[in-house]
């Protein structure tokens, strides 16, 4: 049995549901540690990377399900409505703590959506990826038919939207959020060449 | 010139002399809750400094010259030999050489000072320094009368300093002040911090402190100061000048392009730590505004 089979065979026993539970994991976990110091001596805005960290990685996961079937064979697709999901519940978790323990002003909050740029780009990314949470259901995917895989397109801007959030965040250009961007590009980039060919995407 | 400015009162003598103090110094002063609850009145409308934990101050710290990360001066800091130390004092000054850190320490005035730091991040920090006043520092240098700007220097040693291995900081580190602003009695050079000698994540054994500006200012592991008449070019200046200017003093109307520099968090509140107004030239605006008078302080950010 080769690699590619043993991950399929197992993948076809887990459940989806365990996912879930499994990734909603880390959520408690960071609040305590948030609250008992173990996130440093600022843990709001530790608190808040983290979960916008987290919610980049399960973004990443999804969008590489597709190639990861199409060139190596791994059938992961079960499990692609849950990394979806639980990356917008991250996303939702991260936007919550930055309005309500980050600035927790309502004019500031205002004034940054519109006036900074990483800021407004993040907002853009939350408010795409509501649609696509909305119709991650089996009644929504029969009832669009094919609009719904031209609707759920919108998980690559997403992405990219989220990756270009981090990389204008830090003060110079930092390592770990060029590797997301380099990430979201490049599973993008598997995509182009087979765009007019007739293919799951 | 030591003592110059007086903020730092101690438990024993608050009371007797917080009801003395004029408005100027309690403007800037720094109180122990206790003392001016007590002192009652006008000394109760001034604000009341409480000093962050020795852990705050010591485990939340920018010094990329540990890694970027706010934990990592702490955990990295510890290679940095700090003993034998000297500073070289060179440019327009009569009396240019290397001085030895101990002789320094033996012709300076050591004094605490409780400040407010704040950080162009937009956090801050409430720190009990010791130091001296770094115009006497200069003065023991003999300043020559055409120097107009101070430059300073940070240590370049990356086998030390395992951040200065990372390309993209032209290394050292290089800040610089105006000479009227070296010489104000704010300005001063820490070496220690609650009393103890500073932590190397603080930038031991000596660092500038100039407390109405934004923390980066404040430059760390100090080994060449050079008197000059030409501005430096800062290193953030030079990395992002859009974003980072020379002068660098905390202004809560002029916003970082990329965030408001109109409220700050004080670290050290946890979890529901509210953000507080950020004060015109980090409170200090009685002491220093005149340094500025005329300029515009939107074009010289």
């Amino acid at each position: 049995m080769t690699v590619t089979d043993r991950i399929n065979a197992l993948a076809r026993r887990v459940p989806a549901w365990v996912l879930y539970i499994l990734m909603v994991l880390p959520v408690p976990w960071l609040l305590w540690l948030a609250q008992t110091g173990g996130l440093g001596r600022e843990p709001i805005q530790a608190l808040e990377h983290e979960l916008g960290e987290i919610a980049l990685q399960l973004l990443i996961a999804g969008l590489a399900i597709t190639p990861l079937r199409r060139h190596l064979g791994i059938n992961l697709i079960k499990f692609r409505r849950a990394l979806g999901l639980i990356a917008f519940f991250y996303v939702s978790l991260h936007l919550l703590v930055w309005l309500v323990l980050d600035v927790g002003i309502l004019s500031q909050i205002w004034t940054d959506i519109v006036k900074r740029p990483y800021i407004t780009i993040g907002m853009l990314s939350f408010l795409l990826m509501i649609p696509l949470a909305v119709t991650s259901n089996n009644l929504s995917v029969r009832r669009l038919g094919p609009g719904w895989r031209r609707l759920h397109r919108l998980a690559y801007a997403t992405a990219l939207l989220g990756g270009l959030h981090y990389v204008m965040l830090t003060k110079v250009w930092e390592v770990e959020p060029m590797l997301y961007m380099a990430a979201i590009l490049g599973l993008l980039l598997t995509r182009m060449p087979r765009k007019t060919r007739k293919q799951a995407v | 010139m030591a003592l110059r400015w007086k903020n730092t009162l101690k438990d024993h003598h608050v009371t007797d002399e917080a009801v003395y103090l004029n408005r100027r110094q309690i403007m800037g002063a720094a109180v122990a809750g206790i003392g001016l609850a007590a002192a009652g009145g006008r000394a109760a409308a001034a604000e009341e400094l409480e000093p962050n934990s020795w852990e705050d101050i010591t485990q939340y710290n920018n010094f990329y010259e540990f890694g970027t990360d706010k934990g990592d001066p702490a955990r990295y800091a510890e290679a940095l030999t700090i003993d034998p130390w000297s500073v070289k004092i060179d440019g327009m000054v009569d009396n240019p050489g290397d001085y030895a850190f101990e002789d320094i320490m033996k012709a300076m005035t050591i004094e605490e000072r409780l400040y407010r730091f704040r950080c162009v991040e937009a956090w801050s920090m409430v720190i009990p320094w010791n130091g001296f006043e770094l115009a006497d520092m200069l003065q023991m240098a003999g300043v020559q009368s055409g120097a107009k700007y101070v430059r300073f220097e940070t240590l370049y040693r990356p086998d030390e300093m395992h951040g200065q291995k990372a390309a993209w900081i032209d290394w050292p580190y290089v800040e610089g002040l105006r000479l009227d602003e070296a010489m104000h009695p704010l300005t001063i050079m820490a070496t220690g911090i609650y009393g103890r000698d500073i932590p190397k994540q603080n930038g031991a054994p000596l660092r500038l402190v100039v407390p109405w500006k934004y923390g980066f200012k404040s430059i760390k592991s100090i080994v060449r100061i050079t008197l000059t008449d030409e501005q430096p070019v800062n290193t953030w200046q030079q990395l992002q000048p859009r974003e980072y200017g020379f002068y660098s003093n905390v202004n809560p109307e002029v916003d970082h392009p990329r965030w408001t520099q109109a409220t700050e968090r004080v670290i050290g509140g946890g979890l529901f730590s509210p953000r507080v107004p950020t004060l015109m030239f980090n409170g200090y605006e009685e002491e220093v505004a005149s340094l500025y008078d005329g300029m515009d302080l939107r074009k010289f950010y």
